[in-house]
């Protein structure tokens, strides 16, 4: 079976004042029909762009490399035409926040109805009771009138539901939420992602949800991709990668998330120091200066994304699980 | 950032537009008084046949004195005649027809393609922005009066010539203000979300950019028509603009200008028109600015 969304070796470089900086380096993952995907890292670590590149959305000045294809169909090649009849029908994404990725003077009706129109082509009749309908499946009540209203009458976790409704209107096999719940209040990130469990689950969509939240892609994903500075630094099955990271980086954003159980450090462990920004060596580990298990041959050598002892890969000379070593 | 028009209509802390329109021009009295010389211009342009005393092109023994001199203002001429004897007060009633459907319509075809040029330059970039801004910046560079004059002189002059004469040269200066509007909007998250959905540019330009032009357009808009009136008595001025006889303020200053010192009112009434609605357009203008701009401070 082939994959939905295949990424291979998807490179994106973006040139500023003569300097190139790469924002993707190298990044390869696949998605099958229904599967769920996480992409976490931090700011900066290229989630955001690798999802931009699938869509198609970075400016003509992104130079992007590698290969993108969408049920075996080179996504990267499609003209102008294609492209619209793909994004919205096959391909959906939904943004972190829904304040301004709804338009604000336009009523949720035409926002929900222009999709299914272009796309299934309904009349306009069929176009709104189907519109109505979807927001009824998102939980919003009374919605045959509130297809009339503005962005701005809803609060921040129902636009998200709209905007839920939107990319899920015309069935599409691939959702990419890029950190969906990041704008919302903690209880509603809750809702708008059992929504979006419910919504893809009931259509067997496959979703790629983007996320800095290690607790909430995990929860939602079967598989983890863990990214930074532009490249995958472990993948593997979302409860392995919880049970038992195998690279430091990862175990590193796993102790920044407060415990329910147990003591309570005084302080929340953070990651010291920052991630690389612009151009990074290629010559070294992206991770070296932040990694408590750095050692010499990590400041010269930048260790490839290869199986370790826990049988996930990891892009890491010296994994956990391999060589035990007590981190802090 | 909130986008200008974001404004519920339910809410009673900020009240519809109309209500807020109607609140602001009762502080601002300049703008109250453009508005109702606006509404009396136009009803006087409407109304003209019924206003009039006397056609607008009749010719009277009774407006030539003995002499040969025009008679001044009051009894059968209230605003006196011109030296061919016709009555200046119709004259000026029709000319307020000639002048405001050649200053709307002119402006109105140039704000159509200012904002088609300015909203397709801007969202598609690229070659396509290239050629439209250049061109734009070519005709920005004419003088303005001879670039009209050089094309009326082409064209032949006559008021469908004068109206896209007008609108063929003031759509640049919108279609820039709407290129730079479109450039941030089309950055906006909304937009971006437009193009996940797969819809056409045309209708993402159409449905999703259009509406947040529209207070840019009516203020330009409403603005322009004052300078088309303008550009339009200019060219009548210089005989090249609406052909005699049929009159037009412009016109009507050009022919009375020879006999400033005997017949002052041949001057002074089509000037005092063209002044009072350049004037009444501009301060609309600027109010309708403030009222549909969210960030201006409100006055009290």
């Amino acid at each position: 079976m082939t994959a939905l969304l295949e990424v291979d070796d998807l490179t994106v470089g973006f040139e500023r004042d003569g300097t190139r900086s790469a924002a993707v380096r190298g990044v390869s993952f696949e998605v099958a029909a229904g599967e769920r995907v996480g992409i976490v890292g931090e700011s900066g670590s290229g989630k955001s762009v690798t999802a931009q590149a699938v869509m198609r959305l970075l400016p003509l000045s992104a130079e992007v490399g590698g290969a993108v294809r969408f049920a075996g169909d080179d996504v990267l090649g499609y003209d102008a035409k294609r492209l619209a009849g793909w994004r919205g029908s096959d391909i959906a994404m939904v943004f972190q926040d829904p304040m301004s990725s709804l338009n604000p003077l336009l009523r949720i009706g035409t926002q929900l109805t222009e999709g299914l129109r272009r796309h299934r082509g309904l009349s306009k009749p069929a176009a709104r009771e189907e519109a109505a309908r979807l927001l009824r499946t998102v939980g919003i009540a009374d919605a045959e009138r509130r297809l009339r209203d503005y962005p701005h009458s809803f609060s921040g976790g129902m636009r998200q539901r709209v905007c839920i409704a939107i990319a899920a209107a015309c069935t599409p096999k691939l959702i990419i939420a890029d950190e969906p719940t990041t704008a919302l209040d903690v209880t509603v990130q809750a809702q708008v992602l059992d929504l979006m469990d419910e919504l893809t689950d009931r259509h067997g969509t496959a979703t790629v949800l983007i996320s800095h939240d290690l607790g909430v892609v995990s929860s939602f994903c079967d598989r983890i991709l863990i990214m930074y500075a532009g490249r995958v630094v472990e993948a593997g099955p979302a409860d392995d990668i919880i049970a038992r990271p195998a690279h430091p980086y990862t175990r590193a954003l796993l102790d920044s998330i407060p415990r329910l159980h147990g003591e309570l450090p005084r302080r929340l462990p953070a990651i010291p120091g920052s991630p690389p920004f612009g151009t990074v060596p290629a010559d070294r580990c992206s991770f070296a200066d932040r990694c408590p298990r750095v050692q010499d041959v990590c400041r010269t050598n930048d260790p490839a994304l290869e199986p370790t002892a826990t049988g996930r890969p990891a892009a890491c000379f010296f994994p956990l699980d391999s060589v035990p070593v007590e981190v802090r | 950032m909130t986008a200008p028009l974001e404004i519920p209509q339910g809410d009673p802390a900020l009240p519809g537009f109309g209500l807020r329109a109607w609140r602001s021009l009762r502080k601002d009295w300049p703008a109250l008084l453009s508005i109702v010389l606006l509404v009396l211009l136009a009803l006087a342009a409407i109304l003209a046949p019924l206003l009039a005393p006397h056609p607008p092109l009749a010719t009277y023994p009774d407006g030539l004195q003995a002499n040969g001199a025009p008679v001044g203002p009051g009894g059968d001429f209230p605003l006196g005649a011109d030296p061919n004897g016709r009555d200046v007060l119709s004259r000026l009633l029709y000319g307020a027809r000639v002048s405001l459907v050649i200053g709307i319509l002119a402006n109105g075809l140039a704000t159509v393609m200012g904002v088609l040029v300015g909203l397709v330059a801007g969202y598609l970039g690229g070659w396509t922005e290239t050629v439209l801004m250049r061109i734009t910046d070519v005709i920005m560079s004419f003088p303005i009066l001879l670039f009209c004059i050089a094309l009326i002189a082409v064209t032949g002059p006559s008021a469908k010539n004068v109206v896209f004469v007008i609108a063929l040269i003031y759509w640049t200066a919108l279609a820039r203000i709407v290129r730079s509007l479109v450039l941030s909007l089309k950055e906006r998250e909304f937009v971006v979300a437009a193009r996940t959905l797969g819809l056409s540019h045309w209708r993402i330009m159409r449905k999703h950019l259009f509406p947040h032009l529209v207070p840019t357009i009516i203020v330009y808009a409403t603005l322009g028509v004052a300078s088309s009136i303008l550009i339009e008595a200019s060219l009548s001025f210089l005989g090249v603009g609406v052909p005699v006889p049929d009159p037009s303020w412009g016109q009507m200053i050009e022919q009375g200008k020879d006999y400033f010192q005997i017949a002052p009112w041949l001057l002074f009434a089509p000037g005092v028109c063209l002044i009072l609605t350049v004037l009444a357009f501009n301060l609309a203008g600027d109010w309708l600015r403030d009222l549909l701009d969210p960030t201006a401070p409100e006055r009290r």
